[in-house]
């Protein structure tokens, strides 16, 4: 039930850089995937944005209070960065001349 | 002269000749940790023992290193062990003991899923796109459990990103199961769960999103747990399916799970999510406290013979022990496995996106931003992360988003309807129960292949993600294969915030 074409465009979306085998398989796999969930096209049901937990606790934020200590994290966050110049991230240009 | 100590002590079942050091001297302190019998123990008992100064805290941690050193080659339950700092965690929670503050984790070995963070360690969640990296902070759970002292042992193998029923979809290779290593530990916290069953860990925390603490716990003969979502703090869990996912608890009895359940629960700011257990816990009523529902129609499809038989002689046990079993009727709960796999690939599909080789994890250099992108991407992930985020972008995507997503949304609300239904009224029972899995663990390789036959392993636990239940996996005996006995599970699902009901009918079984 998916096209060639849908698994393209997916793809590009997704931003995975697939070979053709891999795009073949998972043409199978989604398309297999997507046969057995379809049944719930069965079901005639809306959803409705009503909580069902009245009680529930939503967007618990912590208090604003003291930040942490300048730089507390900057090295530990750095060191984990593919590409860093002093403290910036380096990362290829996003709009290109 | 060993000063006064005092239990029990047989051989671990490892080669117990007297081991001598380098110039031929016995060494008196390994052969006392070999003495020390890790497989009697539970996390209640040590905790006991600790006290009493039994043994210490240092001695335990040493006695299970020595297991995992003879039995994680072969099982690859740890994907690294933490070696040296659990003897330093260790050294100091013999300094907590000796100062009388002792508290329920303190001393106590556990093996943690890779996707939980641990400040300065590698936390790769099972992925090759975080191979090398290290988590800048502890997640709460760890949070409370240092400050309890407890000893973390190792980071544990897993399915990627919590992405699988067998952890077969690690990036680094397959957790054997302890019973029979040709086989599966089931997943995604596989390796937690065979940590705790070959006593490499007195307990574990993995994390569950459709079943993933419970059916490992399942097919390794532990008990797992999925806790009310909500109670446990997200906070430092990688995400996969956010609206699903909690921190899970494993460990060798029900008490043990209890016990680590209650250190790691909390109401957490830095989880937005997160709720109040102790005001929302749930009462049953008297009457309610001793019924069990069992989903009768759903449970006639497709349960194999042995399966079906060892379930009913758990039930008849629970009725020796006073519970009325009745059968319950979830009209919904047929479409459970596909409203996961709408809800779950979907969420998955954001969840991944922040994998993009800039700030973190794997970055493949390309002449253009596009092409790091795809290329890291794509080569980071493995295949059931590429199939999920391919299928979550599809059902979220313009045209389908209503067909698929919009609709499995408003199937789960009428799950969940039925299950709130199920838990109050005068026909209330205090938990729902089927079958943890559809077997006994696989051979490695058998499904591997085929990931629909995959995804159906979850049938049975994906329904209680859904609807953000508690739920618990308890051993209910073996069946045989090729000579060997493979654990089977019961699992029960309690009401909202009913997880002292779990617990109860999982203590009068004895487990």
């Amino acid at each position: 039930m998916l096209t060639k074409q849908d698994i393209d465009k997916l793809a590009e979306l997704c931003r995975l850089g697939l070979t053709d085998e891999e795009k073949a398989g998972l043409e199978k796999d989604l398309s297999s995937i997507l046969g057995y969930v379809g049944e719930l096209e069965r079901a005639q049901v809306a959803f409705s944005d009503q909580l069902i937990d009245p009680n529930l606790t939503l967007n618990s934020m912590r208090a604003d209070g003291e930040p942490h200590p300048t730089r507390h994290f900057t090295e530990a966050i750095l060191a984990n960065a593919p590409r860093r110049q002093g403290d910036y991230l380096s990362v290829k240009a996003i709009i290109e001349k | 002269m060993e000063g006064g100590r005092t239990g029990s002590r047989f051989a671990l079942g490892l080669d117990p000749g007297l081991r001598r050091d380098d110039a031929g001297k016995v060494d008196r302190n390994l052969n006392k940790i070999l003495m020390l019998d890790v497989t009697k123990l539970t996390i209640e008992k040590a905790n006991a023992a600790l006290r009493k100064k039994e043994f210490s805290a240092r001695e335990l941690t040493d006695a299970h290193l020595e297991i995992i050193r003879t039995k994680n080659p072969t099982l690859f339950a740890y994907l690294e062990v933490f070696e040296d700092d659990a003897r330093a965690m260790a050294d100091a929670a013999d300094k907590k003991i000796a100062s009388g503050t002792t508290e329920a984790m303190t001393g106590i070995p556990l093996a943690i899923k890779d996707n939980i963070l641990i400040n300065g360690r590698i936390s790769s969640g099972g992925s090759k796109i975080l191979e090398n990296h290290r988590a800048t902070y502890d997640a709460t759970v760890i949070t409370r459990l240092r400050n309890q002292g407890a000893v973390f042992m190792g980071r544990t193998n897993m399915d990627e990103f919590g992405m699988g029923t067998s952890t077969e979809n690690s990036a680094y290779g397959t957790t054997k199961n302890p019973h029979d290593t040709s086989r599966v530990p089931g997943g995604s916290s596989g390796g937690s769960a065979a940590a705790v069953a070959a006593h490499m860990a007195l307990g574990a925390l993995g994390s569950d999103t459709g079943g993933s603490c419970r059916l490992p716990a399942a097919l390794c003969g532990v008990v797992g747990m999925k806790p009310t979502y909500g109670v446990v703090s997200r906070s430092g869990l990688m995400p996969m399916g956010s609206s699903l996912n909690q921190i899970g608890e494993l460990a060798k009895t029900v008490t043990d799970v209890e016990l680590l359940w209650n250190a790691v629960r909390s109401h957490d700011p830095l989880d937005a999510l997160s709720q109040e257990y102790d005001a929302r816990k749930f009462v049953p009523t008297p009457k309610q406290a001793k019924r069990i529902g069992v989903p009768r129609t759903f449970l006639e499809k497709g349960l194999s013979p042995e399966v079906r038989t060892n379930f009913e002689a758990t039930l008849t046990s629970l009725r020796d022990r006073g519970y009325e079993i009745v059968d319950i009727d979830l009209p919904s709960v047929d479409y459970a496995l596909s409203v996961y796999y709408i809800i779950c690939p979907a969420e998955v599909s954001t969840d991944l996106a922040r994998f993009d080789g800039m700030r973190y994890g794997l970055n493949v250099p390309g002449a253009n931003l596009m092409e790091e992108y795809v290329h890291s991407r794509a080569q980071g992930f493995g295949k059931e992360a590429r199939r999920r985020i391919m299928l979550g972008t599809y059902v979220l995507s313009h045209g389908y988003y209503d067909a698929y997503y919009n609709k499995a949304r408003a199937i789960r609300q009428m799950i969940t309807r039925e299950f709130e239904n199920t838990f109050a009224g005068d026909d209330a029972v205090a938990a729902i129960a089927t079958p943890t899995s559809i077997g006994p663990a696989f051979k490695i390789g058998e499904k591997v292949d085929d990931p629909l036959s995959m995804y159906l392993e979850d049938i049975f636990t994906v329904t209680a993600n859904i609807v953000g239940v508690p739920a618990i996996s308890v051993p209910s005996g073996t069946v045989e294969r090729d000579g060997k006995h493979l654990p089977l599970g019961i699992q029960f699902m309690a009401p909202h915030f009913g997880e002292a009901l779990m617990f109860q009918i999982g203590k009068d079984l004895g487990k």
